[in-house]
């Protein structure tokens, strides 16, 4: 996509089509030639692990479309129709379904390496936000997509979070009732979430494109942040990453295929199996787990206005991350202290998820009332949030703007070879009298 | 190629000037197509509003006489749940003691219900948090609890305690008779 081209053409038709089109060039340079950091480890594989999820949802999508009825009086229907009478339905359903999670479980590895390796820093700024461009939209269409089957959780997981927009002063009310297309959540609701939920993956795949543009112009960031100085540096993609990718992939599809034909229920709700009734809600209503962190954040806050604006600011915040981080160093590798801050960034990402999932009151330690402290005890699920919403976002506005400039980092490496040449396993034999020379 | 093409189609006028007529067209031209698309933008939003045959739906009668004294009827009514309930005399007295309570949104029990009629509770069911059905006799002080987010309503759906802003809505109706009345 950029840069000086290896590619030859080698039979009639490809010198043919490269003169018209040169669509093999771009897949030789990009896919096959493409120079990519010799260090990258195994959590480098998750951008083509999410590359097959979303093909995978795509495929899986298409084919649930042709026997699924966006009405409110036969979806729940049609969905247990699928399960139960269409040829391989419950395979293709359960790997949609199961689908949807796996997503997730890469996208966040991978959204976490990024912010491990430093891999939103300059230049690489763009390639981030477009990231998290993709991150939205997936929770917009994965959203969109649990409403589908029109059950308890489906209907007021729908009721709740266009209800979010409710919060927002004056136009809130007129937003909802546009978003609805009625005066609650109901048919003309149902059919647009369809219509969105099939157009949004193909906007994510065209976002990815860009993604990927984005990083073949810098190239890939790799585990010692340090940037590629000559050729000696890289190794072409395939068949190097190929292979990697490839056995990465092959390893998270035998997790995938663990839950589709072992526990494909495990990471849903059994309520969704009840269809939906707009007369009662289920007594504890929660999202899906991958949502869970930010539905603990929205509930930490007393106020419905603070609440929402919080939840919302916990992914805008992302997108302005790479001014935030001061740090010359991208690589936590060489930041020690910066990595005991992420190490606690990620437990208190783990911990809200977890506090998502609980009754706000319920206490954390089972038995044990310690004292109030505002509306709730202290030993309460509420407040386990409100410690963790306050560190997630202390991270990214506190902890990152100000360790930049106070931390002292460990050396880095000359270049991405260096540290592996003089790394004591390559030594030569009779090196060890020489010890100065180790990095 | 680029010697060729210099000047083949001058722009005799320099950055600074005066607009001349073909700064004009561009402007008009672009004015023409942006106006066009703003234009047709509205339909492309408002086709997302309620439609004709939703509005048409939105008024519903009921007969008071079916729901007994301390009780309650949910009804649905424009998609969402329609809490009707006849208070008991204890119930009244305790929502009137409380107008002068502190509440986040204050309001005296005798203005959410018709004048004479203290007994008939006629409110939306839907949490003002976010959406979620309370359910009936809940919560700290006898109305209804939200169970999703804790918000606790007395027994004049007033909200006391919990997330919830506002009290539980009071949509317009008539009493067309003792016994019957029209929502919406």
């Amino acid at each position: 996509m950029s840069g000086h081209s290896n590619y030859e053409p080698k039979t009639g038709i490809e010198r043919w089509l490269d003169t018209r089109l040169p669509v093999v060039r771009l897949a030789y340079d990009s896919m096959i030639d493409f120079p990519t950091p010799k260090n990258l480890n195994y959590w480098w594989t998750f951008g083509g692990i999410l590359a097959v999820c979303l093909a995978i949802q795509i495929v899986t999508g298409i084919v649930l479309a042709m026997h699924y009825v966006p009405h409110v009086d036969h979806a729940f229907a049609s969905v247990e129709r699928i399960m139960r009478d269409v040829n391989y339905g419950w395979l293709i359903r359960y790997m949609h379904a199961n689908g949807a999670s796996m997503f997730f479980i890469a996208v966040y590895i991978h959204i976490l390496r990024g912010l491990y390796y430093g891999s939103y820093k300059a230049p690489r700024e763009v390639l981030w936000i477009l990231g998290c461009v993709i991150y939205l939209l997936m929770m917009a269409t994965a959203f969109m997509g649990y409403v589908l089957p029109w059950g308890q959780m489906s209907f007021h997981g729908a009721v709740v979070i266009t209800n979010l927009f409710g919060a927002l002063p004056i136009v809130g009310e007129a937003i909802t009732t546009w978003l609805w297309g009625g005066f609650a959540v109901d048919n003309p609701t149902l059919n647009r979430f369809f219509s969105l939920h099939y157009l949004l993956p193909f906007m994510i795949a065209g976002v990815v494109g860009l993604h990927i543009w984005a990083l073949h112009v810098p190239g890939n960031n790799n585990p010692t942040g340090v940037n590629v100085k000559s050729k000696e540096d890289t190794v072409p993609f395939h068949p190097y990453y190929t292979v990697k990718d490839g056995f990465a992939i092959v390893v998270f599809l035998i997790l995938f295929a663990t839950f589709v034909f072992y526990n494909p229920n495990a990471l849903g709700h059994a309520d969704n199996y009840i269809p939906g009734n707009p007369l009662v809600t289920p007594a504890h209503i929660v999202p899906e787990w991958y949502f869970l962190p930010f539905y603990a954040i929205l509930r930490a806050v007393p106020d419905k206005l603070g609440g929402v604006l919080l939840m919302f600011g916990a992914i805008a915040v992302l997108f302005v991350l790479p001014w935030l981080d001061t740090s010359k160093v991208r690589s936590m590798r060489y930041r020690p202290t910066a990595k005991l801050y992420f190490l606690i960034f990620v437990v208190t990402c783990l911990v809200l998820g977890y506090c998502g999932g609980q009754l706000p009151d319920d206490h954390v330690i089972p038995g044990l009332s310690t004292f109030r402290l505002f509306d709730a005890d202290l030993n309460s699920f509420v407040w386990l949030s409100r410690i963790a919403t306050l560190y997630y976002f202390a991270y990214f506005l506190i902890v990152l703007p100000i360790l930049g400039l106070t931390e002292t980092p460990l050396p880095q490496p000359e270049s991405i070879s260096s540290p592996v040449l003089s790394h004591p396993a390559n030594a030569p034999a009779g090196a060890a009298a020489s010890p100065e020379k180790r990095g | 190629m680029a010697d060729t093409v210099a000047g083949a189609n001058p722009d005799t006028h320099a950055a600074g000037d005066d607009p001349n007529r073909r700064d004009f067209i561009h402007i008009a031209a672009a004015a023409a197509a942006g106006g066009a698309v703003v234009g047709l933008a509205w339909p492309f939003i408002d086709q997302m509003n309620p439609s004709g045959d939703t509005l048409a739906l939105a008024s519903v009668e009921f007969d008071l006489t079916k729901v007994a004294e301390g009780q309650q009827v949910t009804i649905k009514w424009r998609g969402k749940p329609l809490f009707i309930r006849n208070r008991t005399g204890a119930e009244i007295a305790q929502a009137v003691k409380d107008d002068g309570a502190s509440m986040p949104d204050p309001q005296r029990d005798e203005d959410r219900h018709k004048p004479g009629k203290a007994q008939w509770l006629v409110l939306v069911g839907t949490c003002t948090h976010l959406g979620c059905v309370p359910t009936f006799g809940g919560g700290d002080y006898g109305g209804w609890f939200c169970p999703c987010h804790g918000s606790h309503y007395d027994v004049s759906g007033r909200i006391r305690k919990g997330p919830a802003p506002k009290n539980l809505q009071v949509p317009e109706y008539t009493f067309l008779s003792d016994t019957k009345v029209k929502v919406g």
